[in-house]
């Protein structure tokens, strides 16, 4: 009663720390999404022609509708298992603010979907024929692209947490508030692959995409997760 | 913090609908510090619901909840932080061990050191399965790792749901010992068990459900 109390920030480090360290424990999980997406993109070649030029067009967009996809295929399990075990009603009571736990949760799911599409975007680049110079373009606006893509999955999935069959509901929930994600991300990947160097226009609405969501949906899937506690 | 001499929980005339059941019908008491209640009623009269309330994950429609002579919802965090909340979930992760799970619960309320987390795992008879996997345990096991962590968790106030279920004869004797030593020391828990709880007359306080 008279101890220090944890700081919220360093209460979230433990709830960050925590969730990659169980991530760890099952590693095999870590590595299906990124799986799935080297998946997705290989279907493209395979249902289009295999020809280089229309390959090369069409490069940037393939690497931007499998990260949705495959970030989208992770998002279900976000906070499923801790609803189910009762950590959710632990978090909620440990007199920590609930939306600052939320972001670390979601950042920590961040690191573990969206990094490692982060690192496999330039191998799906290049096997597309797309031009090897603009490498830090294409992964720059895929870290902020799946950054946004995790902050607002998790209000859909603190949403749809509470339904049995939430993988679908939570699909048409995100996708639409997804999708100018997709077309300034694509864009700014399709702008640099091809040399523009106009680019950075849409980089920079990617970014303030991502402060936006970073401002405003930690309270919005906290207040979520509340409800589905009832 | 309020002087431990003044702890309280007030809930006055709480009305709750689950859908279309009138689940809590004008529930008023007063626990005061140093109180062990026990909460009885048959299946179904509402000691999860009123638990709940009181943890504040149900919103009653109608009524009040005071702890220390101010409602709750002037200071949601300040409250949470004062109690401590038992469920039928024992809020344990598998994947960790007895261990791991208590240093994640306990060090969101406050720094904490191994040893002070192992005592505690020590005192609910769970000290030997510390450093196993969670997911071996047995069920009764796993209650006493969930119960250290109320025990660690320094709050006031107690909102135990059924936390017997599973011991053992010694087990629910090692645990009203530790819940009357919270209370004597201060605390107030309130217990929802279908069983008597075996203790000295008048150490207990029965509060009925109808």
């Amino acid at each position: 009663m008279n101890a220090p109390m944890t700081s919220p920030w360093a209460a979230a480090g433990l709830v960050l720390r925590r969730d990659l360290a169980l991530a760890f424990r099952r590693w095999e999980q870590v590595t299906h999404p990124v799986v799935f997406f080297l998946m997705v993109a290989t279907l493209f070649p395979l249902a289009l022609s295999p020809k280089p030029s229309l390959l090369a067009d069409i490069g940037a967009g393939v690497v931007w509708v499998s990260a949705l996809l495959s970030s989208m295929l992770a998002l279900e399990s976000l906070f499923r298992a801790d609803v189910e075990d009762g950590t959710l009603e632990q978090l909620t009571l440990s007199g920590q603010p609930l939306a600052i736990l939320v972001l670390a949760k979601t950042v920590a799911h961040w690191l573990l979907s969206g990094v490692p599409l982060v690192l496999a975007s330039p191998v799906v680049a290049t096997a597309f024929g797309a031009a090897g110079t603009a490498y830090g373009v294409l992964m720059g606006s895929i870290a902020l692209g799946t950054a946004v893509l995790s902050l607002i999955g998790s209000v859909g999935a603190a949403l749809t947490v509470g339904s049995r069959r939430g993988s679908v509901l939570l699909s048409l929930l995100v996708l639409p508030l997804v999708m100018p994600v997709l077309i300034f991300g694509a864009r700014a990947t399709d702008l640099a692959l091809h040399g523009d160097p106009s680019a950075a226009g849409p980089l920079w609405l990617l970014g303030s995409m991502l402060i936006l969501a970073l401002t405003l949906t930690p309270f919005a899937t906290a207040a979520a997760l509340r409800i589905s506690l009832e | 913090m309020a002087d431990p001499a003044d702890a309280r929980l007030e809930a006055d005339d709480l009305q709750l609908w689950r859908g279309q059941r009138h689940v809590l019908r004008g529930v008023s008491f007063v626990a005061r510090a140093g109180e062990f209640i026990h909460l009885k009623g048959p299946n179904g009269s509402g000691k999860t619901s009123l638990l709940r309330t009181l943890a504040g994950f149900l919103w009653p429609e109608d009524g009040v909840i005071r702890w220390c002579g101010q409602p709750v919802s002037e200071d949601r965090d300040g409250y949470a932080a004062a109690l401590a909340y038992l469920g039928h979930e024992n809020a344990l992760k598998g994947d960790l061990t007895p261990l791991e799970n208590l240093r994640f619960a306990t060090r969101l309320r406050y720094p904490t050191s191994d040893p002070a987390l192992r005592d505690a795992l020590t005192r609910l008879g769970v000290a030997a399965q510390a450093d196993l996997p969670a997911r071996v345990l047995s069920a009764g096991q796993k209650r006493r790792v969930a119960m250290a962590r109320v025990l660690l968790s320094q709050a006031r106030l107690w909102l135990l749901d059924e936390p017997f279920t599973n011991l053992d004869g010694r087990g629910v004797a090692d645990l009203v010992a530790i819940i009357a030593a919270h209370t004597q020391a201060g605390g107030i828990a309130l217990v929802t068990s279908h069983s008597d709880i075996d203790l000295a007359p008048g150490t207990v306080r029965e509060l009925v459900l109808a």
